[in-house]
């Protein structure tokens, strides 16, 4: 795309919200905190990834390496970061789920002329969020009980 | 009835810096809403206040301001429905600052001007050398007709969360408009528009954070436009959309002979 968005900011005071403006979701509805939340969530599944890749690659060290690696990661703060990326999986896998259909259209409805007090489709369709919502406390609660037990 | 204290942002290029709040307090009155208070400060208290407004009835989209950290018209908010005595005032965030609460809209213009948003004929032509109205059913209108309420105000560029942090992601507005020539029967451009939506800072990068529609004054639900956009360019690489018959032109009206006969013209044309 060939835009000349940015000539406004070289004449007059840039105003961006930057990364602050992704991270706070203010007065908005619960949609723009699950925005925040499913990237937060995406970014710590990565750094998990990474690091569980890492140190797998200390098995080539031998077993002993292995066995004092694990012995460092058996303390309960450990265990307790684990708890958080099962939850985090939940929360990214079940929210991801809802946004490939939202994002396809489905669930959202057909466009309807505003009458106001103004309703948009995402607020019309809330019942679904709350579903999935209720489903991933759920999950979280049960994997919680299975990590504690 | 009393009094209410207006924090308002203020910024002079040239003399300031940054920009800082000012304080000032405005009487309360019944249904007074925040841009007739910006008008008493302006008219008794500080006359060097800048701000943009026009309609003073949410028509015109002029009064979009960062009001207690929502992006809302300032014409069409009461002070009575914010619940408190103060009341901030910002310039919209994401759009660069010309003076005070005056923000430069040049790039939302510019993002909407680059999606085509006009009609697009191809094969009948120019608009204006057609020799008859279109032909179009009700649920054909209702397809298009809440997203072209758009009064182009940019509360949905500021409130979106992606534009905060991507400059050149062409924002809810301009998809927005984009999928409702997409979709209107008369439009045969929409390949045109999927492919400037298709590009690394378009369609894809919203992740349907909803704010654009909640902030939106005219209830024109930009997301839901946005994701429709989507689902018809998806469906379009996989060949699966439906291309909407092209608009038929109504029948031109049998001539008809007036029961009494015009007089000539007696002025001279």
């Amino acid at each position: 795309m060939t835009t000349n968005a940015t000539s406004g900011e070289n004449r007059h005071l840039p105003n961006r919200l930057g990364i602050k403006g992704w991270i706070w979701g203010g007065n908005y509805t619960i949609e723009r905190y699950l925005y925040t939340l499913h990237r937060i969530t995406g970014l710590g599944l990565l750094l998990y990834i990474t690091l569980h890749l890492v140190m797998n690659g200390f098995r080539l060290g031998g077993a002993e390496s292995w066995t004092d690696l694990m012995s460092f990661f058996s303390g309960p703060g450990f265990k307790f970061g684990e708890y958080l990326v099962m939850a985090a999986f939940i929360i990214h896998a079940l929210n991801g789920g809802r946004l490939i259909l939202q994002h396809l259209g489905y669930t959202l409805g057909k466009p309807k002329p505003p009458v106001y007090p103004y309703v948009d489709s995402l607020r019309r369709r809330r019942p679904i969020l709350w579903i999935m919502l209720f489903i991933i406390a759920a999950l979280a609660i049960y994997v919680l009980v299975e990590f504690v037990t | 009835m009393q009094d209410l204290t207006f924090r308002v942002q203020r910024y002079l290029p040239g003399k300031d810096s940054k920009p800082y709040m000012q304080e000032f307090t405005v009487p309360m009155r019944q249904g007074l809403t925040v841009l007739d208070g910006l008008i008493y400060i302006k008219e008794n208290l500080d006359n060097t206040l800048s701000f943009r407004s026009s309609c003073r009835m949410g028509i015109c989209g002029s009064c979009g301001m960062l009001i207690n950290n929502f992006p809302m018209l300032a014409c069409h908010t009461p002070v009575e429905e914010l619940n408190t005595d103060t009341i901030t005032v910002k310039s919209l965030p994401n759009f660069p600052i010309i003076r005070d609460l005056v923000a430069d809209l040049d790039p939302l213009f510019e993002k909407h001007r680059s999606i085509d948003p006009y009609i697009v004929m191809a094969e009948t032509g120019d608009l204006n050398k057609l020799t008859a109205q279109f032909l179009q059913s009700g649920e054909e209108l209702q397809s298009y007709l809440q997203f072209a309420y758009c009064v182009k105000c940019g509360l949905c560029m500021a409130a979106c969360p992606t534009v905060s942090t991507d400059e050149f992601f062409l924002g809810p507005q301009p998809l927005c408009q984009g999928y409702r020539y997409c979709t209107d029967r008369r439009d045969t451009g929409a390949k045109q528009r999927f492919e400037k939506a298709d590009s690394g800072h378009g369609v894809w990068l919203c992740h349907l954070a909803g704010a654009c529609s909640e902030a939106c004054p005219k209830g024109v639900d930009p997301a839901l436009a946005i994701q429709l956009l989507k689902r018809a360019m998806v469906f379009d690489s996989l060949r699966l959309r439906k291309k909407p018959e092209p608009a038929t032109p109504a029948q031109p009206i049998a001539e008809s002979k007036p029961k009494i006969e015009v007089p000539e013209f007696t002025v001279k044309q």
